[in-house]
């Protein structure tokens, strides 16, 4: 292993003289990659080969690692070098990876960050983790199985997320018996396949991890073979992270710095570009402009400071700028939008639900967004494109969605950082998905809008009212339609145009087609929401008496709306009184079992907590309730 | 003109991105603080991340009452130098019981360091904890996320973690539940002092070598830091040439015997050396194979 030894760590240099060894070691490059593939193809292994020839194994973790080969290991008496990598006792108890491992090691020339990735399709987000920081895959084969499904998923995903350098390694030469043919077959067959997603270039390379052909020096088993072998290929490989240096400059604020009355800093990561003293910006998506003076740090002020680091900025003006605001070049700023078509890869047991809200991070941005009916989902061994109704655990699809605020961003395609995504939970809190955007739809291009001449104003003008969405909710038997079905008599009275949505009359018409699933109680309340939409701007006082449990489909409504005309009451009836009213007899059907997913007793009622009125029926009559929400609404005009 | 960063350039731009999002982001985040070498760079690149600001949050050391003198000064300095309000938590019970590594074996550990962790947590409400722990350390750490979630109970699922996309870190949580966040995940230990190198980041002398009482015991050189250090019948402390790669409490903490008297070459004898730097704590090794994994289930950082 003499040749392994001076690639790696040159011994000689830091006994003899340490400060030019370290100084070599302070100006290496970073490159971050990734192994994937199949199930079993040696993902592991080719890591474990891969620190244990760079010297980073210590005589400690050696002795572990061969006792622990004896007694978990896969190779019988021989070192199971994935046994350095599959670090969790679940890992080694099953012999597979489930979540990313991230190694360290260095050759003279680089210093290597790689993260083993899982090959089970279970673990696909656990791999799309390891992805999305890597700046080069490298994909195994197991010799003899050639290209199989999890191969052609990974490669997609890697093309999907933008990975550039693909290194194609068929593994286990040793045990096909380093047969040129074979090889030859598997990196045709790949080839096609390649060409057919997109991927235009890829180094394809015959190796054994087990037995370190062709990983450190070119081995004597394949004298056919004439590229580099796999690390010189790593230490050498063009990184194009300089690229984003050359693109236009784009700070997402992620803090504001004001220590006291005469500093005021935004600090952020360089997405794109170099900025310094004197440039002119635009803060988005609020369009104002001034000029950057400095660019600060503590070691001192920097006469430039380019994309891939971490500064903190300041202003000639006093111009507004927060977390989320992108800081720009003043003549070409990225777009602002609230609709887009983006890819999505769905990582969640529980399934996409169209039309649910779920919070959407990009950047430094946090903002509701819904997600439309996929268009398409993509069956990565065909490549075939399939209408889908959601997007399940693993699925890539593309689909349509809005944000309730518009936000700064650009194709994933120019920036990672204004155009990756990922979607939250709102009540689990689990990151559910990730995307990256295409492009935005603007309004002309999705919905015609025939220009009307008699808009909402007028409408309202017209009625002598201010139009609103009185929305009640509460637990089944809390008193919601009785009270809502008071106020709405009052509001006659006061000679207010109204209207009430409730169950009765949407689910027998509008609704009809939807049962009482998760998935079709959300899309219940978009609808309702969509309805109650139009009426407002008809001028309309709506009232919807709804249990609408779940807060993010209250919150879904509310952002539908302008700004005020989304009131949420709460009907406040304990669970106890109102199962003793149990006026439909539904709550003895709950607790007997035979009602399923009934709020309160199985599925979960979220209550408001900043609700706009609060009524409690256990208090007040229903008369006096509905005094009280009108009192709280006016004036009515 | 382009550039290209180099990997220290790039592992600090990525530990203040992780910290300005935590501070943006969660409620009341603390930094953990244990005046090792990586919480020395940790806070050094929180004094870097809101320059001319100190760091928006105060410093807590799980004290175990039995660290090396040496370590209690430099964090004394250095939260004054910083500005920032330095907490120190002792778990009441182990105190009341005088629970010390001599008597009490692992039990030691366990009611300093990880009850008295999760005590203080809870105690000051914290939702956010940094932590200085690297990937390259241990086989479990190097499966965990940058932003790892941990329940009501501190507990973690090592199984079942977050997908973890780009630069983009989810700090969403329920009432109760926290996140330890680790933004020096991705250095290694020469990274770390490479760093300490080049920004001249103070560090406690123990790292570098010097004459120092020590005695030898079940293979390791323990350093007689203070009079507690319960001697056995004929053990004598001894002065040696000793410094210490890694630093906990005294009595559980191995010395090795070096010249080392300058970071350089500190740096150089690491690289040269065969063993891995936890090698020279109990702390790993009691429990097995997958002790690592378990403590930190069990809300250990
Ligand atoms: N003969 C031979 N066996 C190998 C080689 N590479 C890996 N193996 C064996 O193949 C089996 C699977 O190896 P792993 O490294 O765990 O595979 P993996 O791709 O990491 O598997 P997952 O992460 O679970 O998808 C083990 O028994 C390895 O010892 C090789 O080059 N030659
Ligand atoms: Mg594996």
């Amino acid at each position: 292993m003499s040749d392994a030894e001076t690639i790696y760590k040159t011994d000689a240099l830091i006994a003899e003289d340490i400060d030019s060894y370290l100084d070599q070691h302070q100006h290496k490059s970073l490159l971050r990659f990734i192994t994937c593939g199949s199930v079993d193809d040696g993902k592991s292994t080719l890591i474990g080969r891969l620190l244990y020839d760079s010297k980073m194994i210590f005589e400690d973790q050696l002795e572990a690692l061969q006792a622990d080969s004896k007694k978990v290991g896969t190779q019988g008496q021989e070192i199971d070098f994935a046994l350095l990598v599959d670090g969790l006792a679940a890992e080694r108890e099953q012999g597979i990876t489930i979540d990313v491992a991230y190694r360290f090691f260095a050759t003279e020339k680089r210093k290597f960050i790689v993260a083993d990735c899982p090959g089970h399709e279970q673990y696909t987000r656990n791999m799309f983790t390891g992805a999305s920081t890597a700046d080069l895959a490298v994909i195994l084969i197991d010799a003899r199985k050639g290209v199989l499904v999890q191969t052609r998923r990974h490669s997609y995903l890697c093309n999907l997320i933008g990975i550039k350098n693909i290194v194609l390694a068929v593994n286990k030469m040793d045990l096909i018996d380093y047969d040129q043919a074979k090889y030859d077959a598997i990196v045709a067959d790949y080839a096609a396949f390649a060409a057919e997603i997109g991927i235009k270039d890829f180094t394809a390379m015959p190796i054994s991890g087990f037995k370190g052909d062709n990983i450190t020096t070119n081995s004597a088993n394949t004298p056919w073979y004439t590229g580099k072998p796999l690390i010189e290929h790593l230490e050498t490989v063009e990184l194009d992270n300089t690229a984003d240096q050359s693109k236009p400059f784009r700070l997402p604020v992620q803090w504001v710095n004001r220590p006291n009355l005469d500093f005021r800093g935004f600090s952020g990561l360089i997405a794109t570009g170099s900025v310094k003293p004197g440039d002119a910006i635009r803060v988005l998506p609020s369009g104002k402009t001034s000029t950057v003076t400095k660019v600060v740090t503590l070691d001192g002020d920097l006469d430039e400071a380019v994309a891939g680091q971490s500064v903190t900025v300041c202003f000639a003006d006093e111009v507004d700028c927060s977390r989320g605001n992108v800081i720009a070049t003043a003549d070409a700023p990225p777009e602002v939008s609230d609709q887009f078509e983006a890819t999505l890869v769905w990582m969640d047991d529980d399934a996409l639900h169209v039309g649910r809200s779920y919070w959407l991070k990009l950047g430094t941005q946090m903002v509701s967004a819904t997600v439309q009916q996929p268009k398409y989902t993509v069956n990565v061994n065909t490549m075939e494109h399939l209408a889908a109704k959601t997007l399940e655990l693993n699925a890539i699809g593309v689909a349509e969605l809005a944000t309730d605020k518009p936000i700064v961003f650009e194709p994933y395609a120019e920036s990672r950082t204004l155009g990756g995504f990922i979607l939250i939970d709102k009540i689990s809190n689990r990151t559910v998905g990730a995307g990256m955007l295409h492009f935005s739809l603007r309004r002309a291009q999705n919905v015609h809008w025939q220009a009307t001449d008699i808009g909402r104003e007028v409408h309202a003008n017209l009625k002598n009212q201010k139009p609103r969405v009185l929305w009640f909710t509460g637990l089944s038997g809390s008193g919601k339609s009785t009270i809502a079905n008071e106020v709405e008599k009052q509001l006659n009275l006061m000679n207010r145009h109204t209207f009430l949505l409730d169950g009765d009359n949407v689910r027998h018409g509008l609704n009809k087609d939807l049962g009482f699933t998760e998935a079709d109680r959300i899309e219940n309340i978009r609808r309702v929401g969509e309805v109650a939409k139009l009426m407002t701007d008809a001028g309309l006082i709506v009232l919807t008496a709804f249990i609408s449990p779940f807060r993010a489909e209250r919150d879904m409504v509310r952002a539908m709306l302008p700004e005020g005309e989304f009131i949420e009451i709460f009907v406040d009836t304990p669970l106890e009184v109102a199962e003793a009213r149990d006026v439909k007899g539904l709550y003895k059907k709950a607790r007997s079992g035979a009602l399923k997913n009934f709020t309160g007793i199985d599925s979960p009622y979220e209550a408001p907590i900043n609700p706009e009125i609060r009524v409690n029926t256990v208090e007040m009559t229903p008369v006096e309730a509905a005094e009280h929400i009108i009192r709280a609404i006016l004036p009515l005009k | 003109m382009t550039r290209t960063l180099t990997h220290l350039e790039r592992l600090e731009a990525e530990s203040i991105h992780i910290m300005r999002e935590v501070v943006a982001e969660a409620e009341r985040p603390v930094m953990l603080y244990s005046v090792g070498k990586d919480s020395a760079v940790m806070l050094h690149l929180a004094r870097k991340a809101f320059y001319p600001s100190p760091p928006p949050f105060p410093l807590l050391h799980v004290d175990t009452t039995w660290k090396f003198q040496e370590m209690y000064k430099l964090r004394d300095r250095m939260a004054k130098e910083s500005g920032m309000e330095l907490l120190v938590y002792h778990n009441p019970e182990a105190m009341e019981r005088g629970i010390n590594p001599f008597d009490h074996g692992p039990l030691h550990t366990d009611m300093w360091k990880t009850e008295g962790l999760k005590q203080a947590l809870d105690h000051y409400g914290f939702d956010a904890a940094f932590g200085g722990a690297r990937r390259d350390e241990e086989k479990s750490r190097a499966k965990e996320r940058i932003f790892s979630f941990r329940t009501a109970t501190h507990g973690w699922d090592p199984k079942n973690q977050r997908p973890e996309l780009w630069n983009l870190y989810n700090a969403k949580k329920a009432k109760g539940e926290s996140i330890r966040v680790f933004p020096i995940s991705n250095w290694t230990e020469l990274d770390i002092w490479q760093y300490i190198h080049l920004n001249d980041i103070p560090i406690v002398p123990l790292y570098f070598s010097a004459k120092r009482p020590t005695v030898e015991r079940d293979g390791m050189l323990l350093m007689v830091d203070d009079d507690r250090f319960p001697l056995k019948e004929g053990e004598v402390p001894v002065e040696r040439s000793i410094r210490f790669r890694t630093l906990g409490c005294y009595p559980l903490t191995g010395a090795v015997e070096s010249d080392a008297k300058t970071l350089p070459e500190v740096i150089q004898e690491m690289l040269l050396t065969t063993t891995s730097e936890r090698q020279g704590r109990v702390i790993d090794k009691d429990g097995g194979d997958a002790s690592m994994e378990k403590k930190k289930q069990e809300g250990y950082f």
